[in-house]
């Protein structure tokens, strides 16, 4: 088929959705798509931009690629010139684009007001991820000269983009100014009410608030840093400055060949998104639909699907816009929708104020009071998407009733209550009947589901705690039965153990479970009570619930020999150490290996051997290093301060200390951490599921992250702490962790399942808000005070190291199912494994060993 | 509608080390274990903890025997026939539905003592012994 060529001008996130929504609909393959961007990189989400300073990469932000024979993605070449009679484009590069048709996607340059020294060096706009490395890095120098004190930045511009802004200059270490003129932060979505306490709540927040004035000059210091001078006469001293004063579409490209543009700007279209020109189309924040622009994602995803309908023989037509916003800003909720103002004619409002609990709810009703216009919440935004569904509708109680506190009367607004055309994700435009539909036809049974076929919040995420309300409206539960003999879940079990300090399996499963146990809830219990009851492993009843790996204070390997770890704290060894390690392996005949983890991992031991192994291992001041329990493995580290030319701090003191704390605290699931001396983060400890790096004034915590099947990168969760609350913040983490999980559920997906994720996390270990701290910090001091070495007391217990035998009747005959063979130097348990061994000739390598020189050791089992 | 998690289904990841990321490997035929008459002694009653299993070399073959809480007796080839590994004595021995099992260590698969039947497959089935206590000592015959 003869495709048609459309050009798209700009790979923001509209021109992106536009591609997607084409591909989608022109199942013809009719169309042809050459994408010319401005930028070096693939679109990405600008929403989520702020979060590139605290844990996300470039890459967690670039949106899905495009690999499709039909578009072609031209990055680093905007467009610079049109020919609307030609229908060509020419190119930075010089190239001339031929089109069918032209969709203007160019979204929208930030707004700099004309203030003298706005062209200084460490002035910053902030709407790429270019602006934010620059930020970085000029933040970064400016904490790393600081000295004692804290250095601050100043944003121009108070509204929803300026607040993420400040809260991003704290977060890279710098002390946030925030200069608004209105008389109010954020004065397009909030009112006087709910801007005064916006204000107080980010002044708590570490933020400092000039509103009604405006910004006169901008100018360097003698010291290389800025003073910035606002209308009030006030001289605040800078590191940085960031406006964020608004934006502007960028149309100049449309201007300058003669497309009409809106009275305030914007390429004017109609319903369509069609320009002046017939051929020409404009979508996003770069166009002016019937003179009006918007400065939103939704609306522009709306503007992406009008077009790639009408180019596909539809007849798409983007009518009205949902306006709501909610300020994604850390631990401040704010969340306006709707004709928030009450501009409607006739509108009443109904307000709560509450200065003492620290919230502001306001709603817009019709006249009538029955039906929801628009409303703002500040403090607690947690009604913020099921009230947003009511817009337009009738409203299920009495206003006052649906923003009362809890326990006021309060009717709340239940998911039930919403109308099927209720819109729960704004961003891609789903409604509760679309919600509804994918649960009811089988299609979605998770909210990971749901997103996949719904589109439902994938984008700024705000919708998705109510999408997991709607798929529990639907009736559909995952039944949290640990297993058939406890329909409890892990942690319903773990409150009830706690609870009444039951200290064994039996009285456990007789008072609370059914049958005998097995495999799933045995060790589960096994591994609470261990956190609870305190007590050697194998003690009593508590040996044969634990899995074989617990049972043998080993790893099982697939020919059932065990591997066997020692602990190297941090992993620092002493030569001495790595002498006495490898004359074991040698004696032994085992297998050594480095773990990813910073320590030495030796395979191939038997049964048998393993009470003699680590004898040798106690004796060279060895303990045990736990690889073998759901529990916290290492704590890896760089060499920070104490050699490495960037540390600033001791990462590997912190690192000896931590894995001296946690060490044997079992868990729901396997625990690693690391600590890294600065910023370069050698030690990957964002990988782990309790993370630090070092900080010019402290540490910068991170949670929940790990590698494996689902690679994630830890969330942070407070920066600069002194090392005291950092060992208090983790200590919480942990027990509340280990109270609170699923069985096998590592942190990372138990923070996504907490309802408010890792702020509702903050909350309760940060400022007690369950009232559990003390007993959590108490918990963990139990542990700390606990600990006993496993494998010393074992060796010290007759009892206990009788079971470390092949054969009960023929102790010391070895078992004769297990042999190794010797693969290219490689000791390895006999009868490979499908798919070994590498072909090494096939890499040029020609069948030589990959060890080089001297083989690895192996010595006959001892 | 209630998706029910199959909670005997062990999801990826929910054992440690190698083993639990290697592919389940094809269950082979169990060994035969060589028939023969008379018992062989394993150990003493009090040594056999309620609930886990030892390993015995009966007639030069490794044989598992567990006692269940209710103190009864089993014995079943060690060898697990899904890893041809030598290790179904170490597994958790409970019960599924009523029936007394041990899991495997390695890939977690169950298999009913009484019977040796896997319950993931039945047509996978592991050799099972006859077991005796005589003066206090657990002994196994052969099959
Ligand atoms: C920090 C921040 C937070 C935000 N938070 C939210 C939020 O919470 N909710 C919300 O709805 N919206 C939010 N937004 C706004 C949202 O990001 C935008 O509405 C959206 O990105 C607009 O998409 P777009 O494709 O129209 O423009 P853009 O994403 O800006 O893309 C336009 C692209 O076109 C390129 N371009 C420009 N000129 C040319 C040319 N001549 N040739 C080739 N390419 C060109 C640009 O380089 C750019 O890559 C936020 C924006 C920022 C900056
Ligand atoms: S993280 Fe920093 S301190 Fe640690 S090794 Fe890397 S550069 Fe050095
Ligand atoms: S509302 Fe933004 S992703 Fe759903």
């Amino acid at each position: 088929m003869n495709a048609r060529t459309v050009v798209v001008v700009g790979h923001g996130m509209v021109g992106h959705r536009f591609v997607e929504s084409l591909r989608r609909l022109d199942t013809d393959d009719a169309w042809k798509i050459v994408v010319l961007a401005e930028e070096n990189r693939p679109a990405y989400d600008r929403v989520a931009l702020s979060s590139y300073v605290g844990d996300a990469s470039a890459e967690d932000l670039t949106l899905d690629e495009h690999s499709d024979p039909l578009v072609e993605l031209h990055l680093d070449e905007p467009v610079t010139a049109v020919d609307l009679a030609a229908r060509t484009v020419r190119t930075a590069k010089g190239r001339d684009v031929a089109y069918d048709e032209l969709v203007v996607a160019t979204g929208s340059v930030p707004f700099v007001p004309p203030v003298p020294g706005r062209d200084l060096d460490n002035v910053f706009v902030y709407r790429t991820l270019e602006d934010l490395d620059g930020l970085r890095a000029a933040a970064e120098k400016a904490v790393s000269t600081a000295g004692a004190g804290r250095r601050a930045g100043v944003v121009v511009g108070g509204g929803l983009l300026g607040l993420e802004a400040a809260n991003a200059l704290r977060q890279l270490g710098l002390s946030p100014h925030v200069v608004e003129m209105a008389p109010r932060l954020m004065p397009v979505q909030v009112d006087e009410g709910g801007g005064a306490l916006l204000a107080r709540l980010v002044s708590e927040l570490g933020l400092r608030v000039h509103t009604g004035v405006s910004t006169s000059s901008i100018a360097k210091d003698h010291r290389g840093g800025l003073t910035v001078t606002l209308s009030d006469g006030t001289e605040l001293d800078a590191s940085v400055v960031v406006f964020s004063a608004g934006i502007r579409p960028a149309d100049s490209l449309a201007r300058e060949v003669g497309l009409e543009v809106g009275e305030r700007g914007g390429v004017l279209v109609d319903e369509r998104c069609r320009t002046s020109d017939e051929h020409v189309w404009a979508i996003g924040e770069v166009a002016a639909v019937k003179g009006r622009t918007y400065g939103l994602v939704a609306p522009g995803y709306a503007m992406a699907e009008v077009v790639a309908e009408r180019l596909t023989g539809g007849d798409g037509r983007f009518t009205e816009a949902d306006l709501s916003t909610k300020l994604k800003l850390l631990g401040v909720d704010v969340a306006s929708f709707g004709d928030a103002h009450a501009a409607t004619a006739g509108a009443l409002e109904v307000t709560l104020n509450d200065p003492v609990a620290g919230t502001y709810s306001k709603l817009v009703v019709s006249d009538d009071a029955q039906t929801l216009l628009g409303g703002i919440l500040v403090g607690d935004a947690s009604n913020y998407e099921t009230l947003r569904g009511f817009l337009g509708e009738k409203l299920p109680g009495d206003p006052m009733s649906l923003i009362a506190p809890a326990g006021d009367g309060a009717v709340g607004v239940g998911i039930d209550a919403l109308p099927d055309g209720a819109q729960i994700c704004s961003c891609n435009a789903v409604t509760k009947g679309a919600l509804v539909a994918a649960i009811a036809s089988g299609e979605a049974t998770t909210v990971p589901q749901l997103k996949a076929c719904t589109r439902a919040g994938t984008t700024c995420g705000s919708c998705v705690p109510t999408l997991g309300k709607v798929l529990a409206s639907c009736g559909v539960e995952v039944s949290k039965a640990l297993c058939e003999h406890f329909s409890q879940s892990r942690a319903e079990l773990y409150e009830i153990v706690m609870a009444t300090g039951l200290q064994t399996f039996s009285e456990i499963i007789g008072q609370y479970g059914t049958g005998r146990g097995c495999d799933i809830c045995k060790p589960a219990v096994a591994s609470m009570l261990a956190t609870l009851a305190g007590g050697h492993v194998l003690d009593g009843e508590s040996a044969v619930l634990q899995d074989t790996n617990d049972h043998f204070l080993a790893n099982m390997q697939r020919n059932g020999t065990y591997s066997v770890v020692p602990r190297l704290p941090g992993g620092e060894v002493t030569p001495e150490g790595l002498i006495a390690i490898g004359s074991v392996a040698k004696d032994f005949g085992l297998y050594t290996k480095i773990t990813g983890g910073q320590r030495i991992d030796m395979f191939g031991a038997r049964v048998d051997d393993l009470p003699k192994i680590w004898q040798r291992l106690v004796d060279a001041g060895f303990e045990s290093g736990h690889a073998y329990g759901k529990s916290l493995r290492t704590v890896k580290s760089c060499v920070g301060t104490d050699w490495c030319r960037y540390g600033v701090q001791d990462s590997v003191g912190l690192a000896v200390a931590l894995e001296l704390r946690y060490r044997g605290l079992r868990s729901p699931h396997k625990l690693k951490s690391g600590v890294s001396g600065c910023a370069r983060e050698c030690a990957e400890a964002r990988s782990k599921d309790f993370g630090i790096i070092a900080t010019e004034t402290g540490w910068n915590l991170y949670l929940g992250g790990n590698g494996g099947f689902t690679p994630r990168h830890a969330e942070l969760i407070a920066s600069d702490l002194d090392t005291t609350t950092l060992v208090r913040t983790i200590d919480r983490f942990l027990m509340f962790y280990i109270r609170t999980a699923d069985r096998l559920q590592r942190t990372a997906p138990w923070i996504e399942a907490l309802e408010g994720g890792i702020d509702h996390l903050r909350d309760v270990i940060m400022e007690d808000s369950l009232g559990i701290c003390a007993s959590l910090d108490e918990q963990m001091a139990r542990h700390v005070e606990g600990y006993a070495d496993e494998w010393a007391a074992v060796l010290a217990d007759p009892d206990k190291l009788e079971r470390f035998t092949s054969f009960v009747n023929a102790p010391g005959t070895p078992d004769p199912t297990i042999e190794f063979v010797d693969h290219l130097g490689r000791r390895v348990p006999a009868g490979m494994k499908d798919g070994q061994p590498t072909d090494l000739a096939a890499l040029g390598l020609g069948g030589v060993p990959i060890t080089d020189g001297a083989r690895i050791p192996m010595g006959a089992p001892a | 509608m209630t998706a029910q998690a199959d909670v005997r289904q062990h999801p990826s990841g929910s054992t440690d080390g190698a083993e639990s990321k290697d592919p389940q490997p094809t269950p082979a035929t169990p060994a035969a274990p060589p028939s023969g008459t008379g018992w062989t002694a394993v150990c003493p009653l009090a040594k056999l903890q309620p609930e886990r299993g030892v390993c015995a070399l009966v007639d030069g073959e490794p044989v598992a025997v567990f006692r269940t809480h209710d103190d009864r007796l089993f014995a079943l080839h060690n060898v697990d026939p899904f890893s041809r590994a030598s290790v179904l004595s170490r597994g958790i021995v409970g019960d599924l539905g009523g029936t007394a099992v041990v899991a495997s260590p390695l890939h977690k698969q169950h298999f009913a003592l009484e019977s040796g039947v896997a319950l993931e497959d039945s047509d996978v089935v592991v050799a099972t012994y006859p077991v005796r206590v005589v003066d206090g000592t657990v002994e196994v015959g052969s099959p």
